[in-house]
Parts: structure tokens; sequence; C-alpha cells
């Protein structure tokens, strides 16, 4: 039997448990940061000796006088971009996640937070599925960083096509800080075109009255997943996708817990601090309930392939769905 | 004491090491290939003739230190590591695995013999820095710290902050090595961030600057150790290497920076170095 229950003709999704085409999350980031160039002159672009992998080569190309090379130095990638944004420009500043925001928190926090500065920091490579560079490269504690900071927008999308969407709403954004999240390795491709995608708003992907399952960017493929097989095995799941980690949609959340009560979440990072926390955080205060958070347990990652990893982390389908199952039984 | 080697032999050693690394990147499936050739003279000078280290003995409290600051170039050290005793070469084809020491960035905790856990650019030189200034409180003086870094690497500012401590404390124990390949991962270092004065720029930070060729095994080894003698400034060796060095197709080209060797390539590339080898001069010729 297969589950109609994804809300499959409202957000025209794909059907998760079909083949479906695999692309890298940054790679949506990339052509959407074209398509915001064209759309305004003032998005400029600035990378620290990581363009291709950024996938902000595609940019540099199209608009060369617009693009900046920084060297290997994120502390004045971010600081350069405050003075840019100063002046009027909308710069995207990218480099991997583990050095940016990792080795530039500070400066991200005066000159672009507490300065206003409407500068989007793309952190490329976060999570375990980086694979063979080892922990050095796997950043999971970023969205823990990032959300504490007034101001600063937080977006983890959940494939390379709401990467795109994503990208073109932050720079519509000439008011705030942002952050994007990104992932090096392709994952399938479930949203299409048609999709909605604004920033601060969750989505029910799937309707469900047993148990709330909250995920954020390659997560949410897995929770689909899962929700499909619980249904077989007759616990009826809601998943909600979560692509804005900050603000947080509140409403959409409350509402889906108020319902199950019952909540797991999953992100591909540490769940101290994270997408896990920020839900703790709100439930604890507006509506306590069971929670399990799905995550990095305290710990750092390892060389190896993404599978392997994510397989030896609990972070895939079948490891929620595990939860799910023991959240059912107590 | 160890046993000296010869120059030829030092060299064979050096072309082995380079067919390891080959080896490593190409079962790996991933990593880095151009810095860790190029870096292969410099690491095998310093593990077959510089240090005073034991291999069995990795904590050694007499033992000098190696920083490997640019940790993506990492393959050479494991190699020479092997090659030097610390542990059996076999373990090297566990390169980047699940459950490997032999992670893709170096981490201390994971290996012994490893002094710091890098990847990320431009924390070697402070951290040598602390050492050293430590050693200076422990009256330790008999002690070295070599440092190597690539050239890319010193855009990090972090470096230049180090720079500034050193040249203040007369860090005279530190002896920093910096890869001068030209390259970077956006392509050729002055197109990427130009560095050149590099020499006068070090200079003026207060250094005592040589420049070398750095896959000239005999100077490496002359340098390293006369700067040892130079007691009255920290010293910064600019290592003029070959990014690839050894293997034809990848000399001088950036994009072998973060790229293996597949199966064909690697079978040219042992090739190359295997008949590389026989030019060499030496006893067995
Ligand atoms: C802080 C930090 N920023 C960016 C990177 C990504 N990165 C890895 S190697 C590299 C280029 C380093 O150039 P160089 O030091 O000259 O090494 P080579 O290419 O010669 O091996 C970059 C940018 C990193 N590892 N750490
Ligand atoms: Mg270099």
């Amino acid at each position: 039997m297969n589950k109609e229950h994804i809300d499959v003709s409202t957000y025209h999704l794909l059907d998760v448990t079909s083949e479906l085409e695999q692309e890298p999350i940054r790679s949506g980031f990339g052509a959407g940061l074209v398509e915001a160039g064209k759309q305004n002159d003032q998005v400029v672009a600035a990378c620290a000796d990581l363009t291709e992998s950024t996938k902000m080569h595609l940019f540099r190309d199209a608009y060369p006088d617009r693009y900046i090379e920084i060297g290997i130095a994120e502390q004045n990638l971010v600081t350069v971009g405050s003075g840019l944004a100063a002046m009027g420009k909308i710069p995207f500043v990218s480099s991997y996640a583990a050095f940016s925001p990792g080795r530039n928190w500070e400066q991200i926090r005066t000159t672009i937070c507490l300065n206003q500065q409407p500068v989007k920091i793309v952190g490329s490579h976060a999570g375990v599925s980086v694979g063979p560079d080892g922990a050095t490269h796997q950043m999971l504690e970023d969205i823990a960083i990032m959300r504490v900071l007034p101001n600063m927008v937080v977006v983890s999308p959940a494939d390379s096509v709401e990467a795109k969407k994503a990208t073109l709403a932050l720079a519509e954004d000439t008011k705030n800080p942002g952050y994007l999240r990104l992932a090096r390795e392709k994952t399938p491709v479930f949203t299409t075109d048609k999709t909605p995608f604004a920033i601060g708003k969750a989505y029910v992907y799937a309707p469900g009255s047993d148990i709330t399952i909250i995920a954020t960017g390659t997560m949410t493929y897995q929770a689909l997943l899962a929700a499909e097989n619980l249904f077989k095995q007759g616990i009826d799941a809601e998943v909600v996708h979560v692509p804005t980690i900050k603000p947080l949609d509140a409403t959409t959340i409350l509402t889906s817990v108020s319902k199950t009560n019952k909540v797991i979440t999953a992100e591909e990072g540490q769940i101290a601090g994270g997408l896990g926390s920020a839900v703790a955080e709100l439930l604890s205060e507006e509506h306590p309930v069971p929670i399990k958070r799905i995550g990095m347990r305290d710990r750092f990652g390892e060389s190896g392939s993404p599978d392997e990893l994510l397989e030896a982390f609990g972070l895939t389908a079948k490891h929620i769905a595990m939860a799910a199952h023991h959240m059912m039984k107590s | 004491m160890k046993q000296k080697h010869t120059i030829p032999e030092l060299e064979t050693i050096a072309v082995q090491i380079r067919q390891d690394i080959i080896r490593m990147l190409e079962h790996a499936g991933s990593g880095h290939s151009a810095g860790p050739l190029g870096l292969t003279d410099i690491f095998t000078a310093l593990y077959f003739d510089v240090l005073k280290y034991d291999p069995k003995k990795p904590d050694w409290n007499q033992r000098d230190i190696v920083l490997l600051s640019n940790g993506h170039c990492v393959p050479v050290q494991y190699a020479t590591m092997a090659h030097a005793g610390y542990f059996d070469k076999k373990e090297l084809m566990t390169l980047r695995k699940f459950g490997s020491r032999l992670q893709g960035h170096p981490e201390r905790t994971k290996l012994p013999g490893l002094e710091n856990t890098s990847g990320p650019l431009g924390c070697g030189l402070s951290q040598a820095c602390g050492m050293a200034l430590a050693m200076r409180m422990n009256q330790d003086l008999h002690r070295w710290i070599y440092v190597v870094m690539g050239d890319g690497e010193i855009n990090e500012g972090n470096v230049w902050e180090a720079a500034m401590l050193a040249n203040k404390y007369k860090l005279n124990n530190i002896t920093a090595i910096i890869d001068r390949n030209n390259i970077q991962i956006d392509g050729q270092t002055e197109d990427v961030m130009p560095l050149e004065d590099l020499r006068h720029k070090w200079e003026a930070f207060g250094w005592h600057v040589i420049d070398i060729d750095g896959n000239n095994i005999e100077s490496v080894i002359d340098t390293l150790t006369m700067s040892r003698a130079i007691v009255e400034k920290p010293v910064m060796v600019i290592a003029h290497t070959i990014p690839g060095k050894g293997v034809d197709f990848m000399e001088y080209d950036f994009h072998w920076h973060g790229a293996p060797p597949n199966k064909k390539q690697a079978k040219e590339a042992l090739h190359e170095l295997r008949t590389l080898q026989g030019k060499i001069r030496g006893e067995h010729e």
C-alpha cells in the first residue's frame, strides 16, 4: 500500500519512494545566486578560495565585476561583507560552514548582526555527509551558533530546488543578515518549482495524527521516507519541514504538536543548540510534550563514506522510524 | 643514535614515499595530491635526518615537534611516519576510511606521533608559539619545533598574528617552513591573493628568512640544521617546491590540489616514479 498521505498535491512534492534525481543542495544555491544577480544588480558575491566548491563560480563567471576573491581569510570575508552592505550592496559571502561561520563568529556578531547589515553568509559542507574529509570539515554546530544571534535569519533547505528559492528569498530581504546552510553530497530532489517557500514558514508535508516529525535540511527527505514506512506499520506520522530555523514558525509547529502530543526532531547537526533545541525551547514554554531529538549527540564526526557515517550516527529514515515506534509504545 | 642516511638513500626513500602517497590516494578515492608530493622531500629530510624522535615512544618528552599546519597535506606525513616505523605501512591503505586512525585531516587523538589536529588553515604557527613559550618556561632548551604551512594558508590573518608574537618573544626554537608551491584551490597564489614580496614581508615581521629549493633534500637538511644555530630570531624557510613533484601530469597544475588519481592515472604515476627512481644516482646503479 502506498501512502497517499504525503501532501503531494498542495505542495507539489514528488513521490519520495520513487527513483528521484539527485543533486547537491549547494548547486541550487549556485543557480539561485546567478538568478538573484540578474534580478538585482546590487547583489554581489565574495568567496574565500572555495569558489567552485561553494558553487559561486557560476556567479563569478556571469558577473565578474561583482565578484570578489578574498583568499583564505574568513574573518576578512564577512567583515568585507559588512562594508559592502553598508554601501547598499546585498553581499553573499561563502565558504565551508566549518570556517564561516565556524571561524569568524564574533565578526559576524558585531559587524553584521549588531550593526544590522544584510550580509548573507553561505556555509557549505554542513553535516557528517561531507564524508572522507573527516571531523574538521563536517560542520555540526553552525545552526546552534547562528540561531542565537539577534537579527540573524537561519535557513536550512531540504534539497537543491528549495536552496534556489531560499537564495532568492534571502536576496530580496534587504534588511536582515542571513545564514544559508548547504550540504556537499548529492541528495534526492523531491520538491518542485511549484512547492511554496517563504522565509519563516514551516510546511506540513505529510499530515498525520499520531506523532509529529519535525525535520530540516537533508533530514526532511529521511523523515518523509520514515513516515511512508511508519504508515504501512500503522503509525500515522505528521512531517513538518522547517527550512527556516530562525525565525521559527511557532504556529505551524504548535498546531501540529497540539494534535499529536509526541515529537521527534531530526537534523544533520548537534542536537545541542540545533533545531531540536529550538523546538524543545518552544514546546517547553508553550506546550510541553515528550520529545526525542535525532542528530549528533555531543560528538564529532569522522572520515568515512556519507552513507556509512549517516548510518553509524543514526541519521537515516530507519532511525527516525525506530524512534517513532519507541515513542508510540511509551 | 639514529644511523645517518646518505643523500642518494634519502632520495630513494622519498620516491618510495611518493609511491605510497599515490597508492593511498587512489585507494581512498578522495584527497589531496599536489601538496603532499611537493612536500615529500621536506618530510623525508625531517623524519630521516633532522628530527629527534623515537617512533616506539611517540610521547618521549625530549622529542622534536612537527606541526603540520596545512592538514590537507597529511598523506605525506602518514606515509613518512609509516616508513619511519611509527606504524605498519599496510595501514596506509585505510586513509580516509571509516574507523581509520588515518583521518582525512590529521587528528592528534587518533594517531600517536601526531602533535596537532589540523585541516582548518592558519593555526599551526600560533600553536608553535604556545609550545615554544611553554618550553622556555620549562627550561626545555634542547627541543625544536618545526611548523609546515602552505603558501595559500598564509592568507589567514591568524598566521600574521603569530608572526608578530614570535618576533616579540624572540621564539628562536621555532623553524617555520612555507611550502611555496604557488598554488591554492582557486588558482595561482599570485592571482588569488598576492603574497609577494614574501621574503621581505617576513623580514619586516622580524624573522630570519631563508629561501631554498624544497625539492632538494640536501639543501633542506642543511637549512633545517643550520636554522638551529640562528638564535637571535625565529626562522622562516621559504621552501620553493613543485606541486605534484615527481608525477609529470600533476606538476605545477592547481587542479591537482584536491584531487586523487584514478586507477589509470595512479598506474601511470607509479610507473613514472619507478623510472625516475632508476635515474637517481645511487649505489645500486
Ligand atoms: C580556514 C580554512 N579555510 C579554507 C580551507 C579550505 N582549503 C583547504 S586547502 C586550501 C588551499 C590551501 O592552499 P595552500 O596552503 O597553498 O595548499 P596547497 O594547495 O599548496 O596544497 C583551502 C582554501 C581550509 N582548509 N581552512
Ligand atoms: Mg600552495
